[in-house]
């Protein structure tokens, strides 16, 4: 799935996107930034409510290609600058993390 | 007169001086812009500025800048009524701008030269790609300067003698409660082992485990260092703390226990997984601490025998 699907097919606004258009295979969903580190997969887009710069760090230590952040939760200038600098796109939505993660799932073809 | 900047152009120590003349615009310059077209009106731009914290708003056409709408030019447009009137009629359109490639040296002194308190930037072919402030400038200077310093004090460090088999050290500090600069030194570590070109799934297994051990120290110890020792086949990294120390460490290896408080939890952090984590995702781990002196804990990371994922 190519992130912009995101933007496109569902509508989500993008805050900060990565100039080349990543695509992910899987994605992540937890606010446990700790639970992030150890289990979420390579190259697969966070979804989560943490909108702050140590969610940008975990995501790209744990080599993440995008973050979602769900409820409206608002990105700080601070956090996007990171993920700007660390290449990682990042959305939001109005949508909770049950809800995004199945629409998620869908675009993934896992559901 | 008051100094925007007080730096001085001319008579600085050279180290500054040949950072303000080779650090570029681009490099300091904010490239959120918020803009504004010629027909929004003034109210608008009032809204935008208090919204975002700015006090200036660049007016353009596509790329093209035109004018510039001030915290100033809001005052005087609801002093004298015109506050519902477009930019367009009330914009200063007699701009001074910057090239993103000047050095910054150039940026100093327009600000001791004009009253303007915000210069517009472009790029070469004239599209507006920045503003600058001075802040942005005393920000990206601090920040130019600390690299220097760092630089100078790795220099000294090489200059001390070491282990034969070592590649080299890296050692960073790390300061309880610094959720700023928390991930610098995993992100650093990260970094060498990708220019060393080690294969990405272990450069992940060591960035997990440096970050798990950094937070660590960010989120309960009274501060300490992370250091990490690339040899040629490993990196070995430590985490060292002055304490408090850990009364118990085996019920601390316990994936849930944690002693973090409730705003370090609201951050995602402090759910008792980083030390389960480390040992998890490491070849080699060991920790020893002792209440009311410190711990040390030190994870190995080999580059040849290839570990399964943490699922």
């Amino acid at each position: 799935m190519k992130l912009s699907y995101l933007t496109d097919t569902l509508s989500y606004k993008a805050l900060w996107k990565a100039d080349n258009d990543q695509s992910v295979q899987q994605a992540y969903t937890s606010d446990l930034l700790s639970d992030v580190m150890g289990n979420a997969p390579e190259d697969s887009l966070l979804i989560t409510i943490q909108g702050h710069k140590n969610t940008v760090a975990v995501a790209s230590l744990a080599g993440m290609k995008g973050i979602l952040l769900c409820n409206n939760r608002a990105a700080p200038d601070e956090m996007l600058d990171a993920a700007a600098r660390e290449g990682i796109s990042v959305f939001s939505t109005t949508d909770d993390q049950f809800s995004a993660s199945y629409k998620i799932a869908k675009g993934l073809g896992l559901v | 007169m008051q100094h925007a900047i007080p730096i001085n152009t001319y008579t600085s120590p050279t180290v500054v001086l040949e950072l303000i003349h080779r650090l570029k615009v681009k490099e300091v310059m904010s490239r959120r812009l918020m803009t504004a077209g010629i027909s929004t009106p003034l109210k608008e731009i009032q809204e935008l500025m208090r919204r975002e914290s700015i006090t200036g708003v660049p007016i353009v056409t596509g790329k093209r800048i035109l004018g510039i709408i001030s915290m100033d030019d809001i005052i005087q447009a609801l002093d004298h009524g015109y506050i519902h009137e477009p930019a367009g009629n009330r914009m200063s359109a007699n701009l001074i701008i910057l090239e993103d490639d000047m050095p910054v040296s150039f940026a100093i002194s327009y600000f001791e030269k004009h009253r303007f308190r915000r210069f517009p930037v472009l790029n070469r072919e004239k599209e507006l790609v920045g503003m600058v402030t001075s802040r942005d400038i005393t920000t990206g200077l601090l920040v130019a300067i600390n690299r220097e310093v760092e630089a100078i004090e790795r220099l000294q460090a090489k200059n001390r003698p070491l282990d034969t088999e070592l590649e080299g050290t890296l050692t960073y500090p790390v300061i309880q409660y610094d959720f700023e600069k928390a991930g610098l030194a995993s992100m650093e570590i990260k970094k060498r082992l990708k220019s060393h070109g080690i294969p990405s799934q272990i450069i992940r297994r060591a960035a997990i485990a440096a970050y798990e051990l950094e937070m660590n120290l960010v989120v309960h110890s009274s501060g300490g260092e992370i250091s990490s020792r690339f040899f040629p086949d490993r990196v070995e990294i430590t985490a060292r703390d002055n304490g408090p120390g850990i009364t118990d460490v085996d019920e601390a290896m316990n994936e849930g226990y944690s002693t973090a408080n409730s705003w370090i939890r609201s951050l995602g952090f402090g759910a008792g997984m980083g030390l389960p984590n480390t040992k998890k995702i490491s070849d080699e781990f060991s920790i020893s601490s002792s209440p009311g002196e410190g711990t040390l804990a030190r994870a190995v990371i080999w580059y040849t025998k290839p570990k399964e994922e943490v699922s």
